[in-house]
């Protein structure tokens, strides 16, 4: 109970058209992350979805339900705001049960289901104060609760974690990793955040100006990926993209992670100079700049001693080299 | 005692331009007081000085409430006023949250055309507006004056509140969407909390001058039933005798109310003020 098929939605503002086409299937169960870059269109596409934004065109379909002209209370879906968005004048209960007390659902009913969320997300202590009371990440936790009471079909997430801190972003995203084990709901969730893309996901949805660029698997698109701009999203730091003609290929561009480059002091196929070294204990990040590929990044595990200057070679695994036509899609 | 940023002379010369157009504000105000206490003789022969036990005289008051029909008056000022801002800020609000929250076809022209008001005066239509209200019927009803002045004060109202309801929240108004609240519960329970020091600013801004009009109700609603407090105070002028003690007792009992409004509107009005420069 929890399936969703978007068939070719396009949407424009005026002019501009910020969804060019958009087919997907999300199975019942799954976590679907959208990623890209600021701009794709993947918080529009979560806001067509939850019935926010009308689509231009094509159908959304919850569970073989078309929604298209369903009002967004009425999708059985729900959704958590980056900034929270609580009721500022309700208690922390009351914003969780609003959304059933206005479906009418019987009261005992709401506190029944207020009971089960606020001790999964450990929020009993608060149900009484008001979101002006409590600290971001209290309040990011009252809305997900305030999504887990309705019940949905469908969890909707547009960047949650963004305007929490470094240390609470890691806690609250284990959090809705277990929240998802647990419920064993549809969840979608939309960021610009390739991480947190790589470890909640079931699969990924890689979206670029509008279009799909490619559905995968957070392995996929890391070991697969179909073209040079998911390579380049998928993997940090980001893959190095040679131009293919520097190095006498017949590819458009030669692309290769900076954790598949091997460095050696004395020889290698690719001689540059050292312009800086990150050290980040468990691994260091060189910049080379070298005289065939021009500037790369090579990413060493553990700790490699290395100055601003010193010459050092670097040797892409061939196994783990992708090549990229013209077209910016992947040469087999 | 200087510090990094402030110095005694700098904080000397900041009060001292302050206290000056304190008492440059305050003075006309405290002197109609004070001389509403006064007797007639007192009054003329040294305004500028309190009452003293031998001018001391409440005539001025007497006159006015023996003259029976202020109370009237009163009530006819404040039944405009109230019903006037409660107009304005229920339409102005309504018009802006219109304006900031959907798109729609000339959605920035039709703000242009809301905003024109603000620098069109609205007496330059009296004209009209008066044979609009004695087609209608409506010279000398309280409902003549409580239109014009609704008319009046929305345009600077859609103006300041369109700009406050931009800053509310997207995504606090679209959970309530999700929640199924309808787009008047989250107006009413959502948005305009949220907007409340912008909404004192306007209903000061509006009120004032409704309540210290003298045009509209000489012109619109001229009657006894009619009357408004700063027509009423126009009996005691006369072409050649002048009842200053009743005037001034007017006036001062004329200032009660607006004082009393404002005090009720300035903590949220000094929040409304600022809150648009800081945050």
């Amino acid at each position: 109970m929890g399936s969703l098929n978007i068939e070719s939605v396009k949407k424009a503002f005026g002019p501009v058209e910020v969804l060019k086409g958009i087919n997907l299937e999300v199975n019942d169960g799954e976590f679907v992350v959208f990623v890209g870059p600021s701009g794709c269109g993947k918080s529009t596409l979560l806001r067509v979805i939850a019935g926010l934004e009308d689509s231009t065109s094509g159908r959304v379909v919850i569970d073989g339900q078309d929604v298209s002209a369903t009002p967004p209370a009425k999708r059985g879906i729900a959704m958590v705001f980056q900034t929270y968005a609580l009721y500022p004048h309700l208690t922390v209960r009351n914003n969780m049960g609003l959304g059933l007390k206005q479906a009418g659902t019987p009261g005992a009913e709401i506190e029944r289901r207020i009971g089960i969320a606020s001790s999964m997300l450990s929020l009993e202590p608060y149900l009484e104060r008001r979101p002006a009371e409590l600290s971001g990440g209290q309040r990011q936790r009252v809305a997900i609760g305030r999504a887990v009471v309705r019940e949905p079909k469908l969890f909707l997430f547009d960047e949650p974690l963004s305007n929490l801190d470094a240390a609470l972003r890691v806690n609250t995203r284990l959090e809705i990793a277990q929240l998802h084990r647990r419920l064993k709901a549809t969840m979608i969730y939309v960021t610009h955040d390739q991480v947190e893309a790589m470890t909640l996901a079931d699969k990924i949805v890689v979206l670029n100006a509008g279009r799909i660029e490619q559905i995968g698997g957070p392995m996929e698109l890391y070991n697969s990926p179909a073209n040079e701009f998911v390579a380049g999203f998928i993997g940090s730091p980001k893959m190095n993209f040679v131009d293919g003609a520097r190095l006498g290929e017949t590819a458009k561009t030669i692309g290769v992670r900076p954790e598949h480059l091997t460095v050696d002091p004395t020889s290698g196929s690719w001689k540059g100079t050292v312009v800086h070294a990150e050290h980040l204990g468990a691994d260091t990040n060189l910049y080379l700049d070298c005289e065939k590929a021009g500037l790369i990044t090579v990413r060493i595990f553990g700790v490699y001693d290395a100055e601003p200057g010193a010459t050092l070679y670097a040797t892409p695994d061939p196994a783990k080299t992708y090549r990229f036509g013209a077209d910016g899609k992947v040469l087999k | 005692m200087s510090t990094a940023t402030r110095s005694l002379p700098r904080t000397i010369g900041a009060h001292a331009i302050l206290l000056t157009y304190t008492a440059i504000a305050l003075a006309p105000v405290i002197l109609v007081i004070m001389n509403s206490f006064k007797s007639r003789a007192g009054i003329f022969g040294a305004p500028l000085t309190p009452p003293t036990p031998k001018t001391f005289d409440l005539i001025g008051y007497t006159t006015v409430i023996g003259q029976g029909d202020f109370i009237h008056y009163f009530q006819n000022s404040l039944v405009v006023t109230v019903a006037s801002l409660f107009f304005v800020l229920l339409f102005g609000a309504m018009a802006a949250f219109a304006l900031s929250e959907y798109r729609f076809r000339g959605n920035s022209l039709m703000g242009l055309y809301l905003a024109l008001g603000i620098m069109i005066p609205i007496r330059l239509g009296t004209v009209a507006i008066l044979q609009l209200m004695v087609a209608s019927g409506l010279v000398n009803t309280l409902t003549a004056l409580i239109l014009v002045y609704t008319a009046q004060g929305l345009p600077l109202a859609v103006f300041i509140l369109s700009e406050f309801m931009k800053q509310v929240s997207d995504d606090l108004k679209n959970a309530g969407r999700i929640d199924g609240l309808s787009e008047y519960t989250i107006f009413f329970r959502l948005v305009l909390p949220l907007v409340r020091p912008s909404m004192a600013t306007v209903a000061v801004f509006t009120m004032i001058p409704i309540w210290n009009d003298l045009w509209f109700p000489l012109i619109l609603a001229p009657s006894e039933e009619t009357k408004t407090v700063t027509l009423g105070a126009q009996l005691f002028l006369g072409q050649f005798v002048t009842n200053w003690n009743a005037i001034l007792a007017a006036l001062s009992l004329a200032i009660m109310p607006v004082l009393i409004l404002y005090i009720i509107f300035s903590r949220q009005l000094i929040r409304g003020i600022t809150s648009g420069a800081v945050k």
